[in-house]
């Protein structure tokens, strides 16, 4: 895909994740929004998966370690086929197979359940560590709050990943800057993050988590990589494209109210606009 | 009803530590990310010097209380039941428990009544995993007023106690001259000959409910609120088994390991009894609405009701 392709599916699927978090009445729109890019970038283009067959034994492997933007990656799901976009509307509704939290054995396309913070990555290790068992080609890719790297299960998970040596292996950090009690420099500073990783031999890299030709380049280092995981810090913004979420911990896990939503909605059909007319020039 | 007072039993933990604090000038609140919701943020506020929030990392946060309480503090540590029991419950076996420290541990959100959040934020094992730890007291508050005294009465006792508090509102029951706070004592809300329902929680109002519509099929029932699991009230639940032969346990938690396992621990021995446990069974949650998740587990009135009279 195109970096203008990627923007206006990345546009839709943040659409999904307003759009089912009001439905909800209740969910996390913040962090969903800020790795709208990542999981468009991850479903639409890194990835070698099939939504026509979520359970494709060589697949490449996604855990949402930060399991409560989980909105994020229906949104994904939904708009890559996996299943119909309207069912996004169904998300933590009574009986319906978007759980607040991804559930693997609910939701086509959902390699694990998540929730609680700090173990998805562990899992994530433990998919990386099957394939080189079992000497396949597949990768896996994990996504962590900021605020989820202060779990210390996160820092024993990395210590195995690179003293493992697991190059199939790629943790992705989502920087918002946020957690729920504030910046997470005040709650309990998380920095460095990339000497952190670094230190626990991986190779990390700092980019922007709204710009395409920077993911792309990260991912294809990863990739190139040998003989150690690596760590993607991506600078983002929290609420990214909702103009009155942006960087605002308040929409953490807040669910837009009608007005709200509508005036969301504008926010993103205005993006839209804006980028059906630089296709044009 | 429309005018009976709700309030969420969380809301009143914050406001209990709040009240406390100049009384106990030792309390600090430790807190992991999570002060709005937990309502510690009410502490914060008013106390910010004795507010610490530790970040995502539950497990430290209790070895850090563990720490504080050796050097005289009185630490009260805060996060969802899920992680302050749940994937705590090492941290807290052995850094509080085996050396009896002074900690105590308030967890909100327990139970279904998390909601929306559904099953991974859904703890209906606290109570067990923190039963079986030596030298643990357990208390489950059924309203605003029950669960203000239990913070003060678990400030004024040395050793840990694990208090489990409720996301969602709940009508204040308890409010009246002869209501009486004491920890390992229950409380008779409503005397009966029939049958004995045995509630703690969220599910005591249910509870009552269930008694009126069973009135109404001429059933007399008892109605026992059980604040403490552990030391759980004996010579109460004996007294009632004694009196009607049949009781009921309600509860918003596993039937394994909860209020209705303790009722039998002690009746199995001291009067064994057919007791019917009611309360979630060996099943995870999912998301929805509070409301439709109580109705839907029948632990509202007339799911209890339900299953009393298919168990008469
Ligand atoms: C073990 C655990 N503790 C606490 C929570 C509650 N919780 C959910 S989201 C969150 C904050 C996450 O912040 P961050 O990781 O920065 O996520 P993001 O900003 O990307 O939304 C917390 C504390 C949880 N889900 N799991
Ligand atoms: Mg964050």
């Amino acid at each position: 895909m195109t970096n203008l392709e990627l923007q206006k599916t990345a546009n839709e699927v943040r659409k999904g994740i307003v759009t089912s978090v009001h439905s909800a009445k209740a969910g996390h729109p913040g962090g969903s929004l800020s790795a709208a890019d990542m999981f468009t970038y991850l479903y639409f283009e890194e990835m070698n998966i099939d939504p026509k067959n979520p359970k494709w034994e060589d697949r490449d492997r996604f855990v949402l370690s930060k399991g409560h933007t989980a909105p994020g990656l229906y949104s994904a799901l939904a708009n890559r086929g996996y299943f119909p976009v309207e069912d996004l509307k169904t998300l933590r509704k009574l009986g319906s197979y978007l759980q607040g939290h991804p559930c693997m054995q609910e939701t086509p396309g959902v390699d694990m359940s998540s929730g609680s913070l700090g173990q998805g990555i562990s899992a994530a290790v433990g998919m990386a560590l099957a394939a080189k068992l079992d000497k396949k080609d597949f990768r896996v890719y994990t996504l962590l709050g900021d605020g989820e790297i202060q779990e210390g299960q996160v820092w024993e998970a990395s210590m195995f990943a690179g003293a493992n040596k697991l190059d199939n292996l790629v943790v992705i950090v989502d920087n918002n800057g946020l957690q729920i009690d504030g910046r997470v420099e005040d709650v309990c500073s998380v920095y460095p993050i990339d000497a952190k990783f670094e230190a626990f031999n991986f190779q990390a890299i700092n980019i922007d988590g709204h710009n395409f030709d920077e993911i792309r380049a990260a991912f294809k280092k990863a990739k190139e990589t040998k003989g150690k995981p690596t760590a993607i810090i991506m600078h983002t913004v929290k609420g990214k494209g909702v103009s009155f979420m942006e960087d605002n911990a308040g929409w953490h896990g807040k669910a837009p109210n009608d007005e709200e939503y509508a005036t969301a909605m504008a926010d993103l059909d205005k993006i839209a606009a804006e980028l059906e007319k630089a296709g044009e020039v | 009803m429309a005018d009976v007072k709700k309030i969420a039993t969380r809301e009143s933990y914050g406001n209990a530590l709040v009240a406390c604090a100049e009384d106990f000038p030792e309390l600090v609140v430790l807190d992991a990310d999570l002060a709005g919701a937990t309502k510690t943020g009410t502490f914060k506020k008013a106390y910010p010097d004795r507010h610490i929030d530790c970040g995502i990392a539950e497990c430290n946060m209790t070895g850090i209380a563990a720490g504080l309480a050796t050097c005289g503090k009185i630490p009260f540590i805060s996060s969802f039941a899920m992680f302050a029991a749940g994937r705590n419950f090492e941290q807290v076996r052995n850094s509080i428990g085996y050396p009896h420290l002074n900690v105590k541990i308030g967890a909100t959100h327990a139970g279904i009544t998390v909601g929306e959040d559904g099953a991974t934020h859904q703890c209906n094992e606290d109570i067990a995993l923190m039963r079986t730890i030596p030298g643990m007291t357990v208390i489950v508050p059924s309203d605003d007023i029950e669960a203000k005294a239990a913070v003060r009465a678990a400030l004024e006792m040395d050793g840990p106690v694990y208090l489990r508090f409720g996301r969602a509102a709940v009508p204040v029951i308890n409010d009246n001259a002869d209501y009486k706070f004491e920890i390992g004592k229950g409380v008779v809300l409503k005397e009966g000959a029939d049958v004995s329902i045995i509630a703690t929680g969220i599910c005591v109002e249910g509870a009552m409910g269930a008694a009126e519509m069973l009135k109404a099929d001429g059933i007399d029932a008892e109605v026992i609120n059980i604040h403490t699991i552990k030391p759980l009230d004996e010579e109460l639940v004996v007294a009632t088994a004694k009196k009607t032969r049949k009781v009921f346990t309600v509860e918003e938690h596993s039937v394994i390991g909860g209020l209705g396992s303790a009722v039998c621990d002690v009746l199995s021995e001291k009067d064994p009894t057919k007791v019917t446990k009611i309360g979630v069974y060996d099943r995870f949650g999912e998301s929805g609405p509070a409301a439709a998740l109580v109705e839907k587990y029948g632990l509202d009135s007339k799911g209890i009701y339900a299953k009393i009279k298919e168990n008469m």
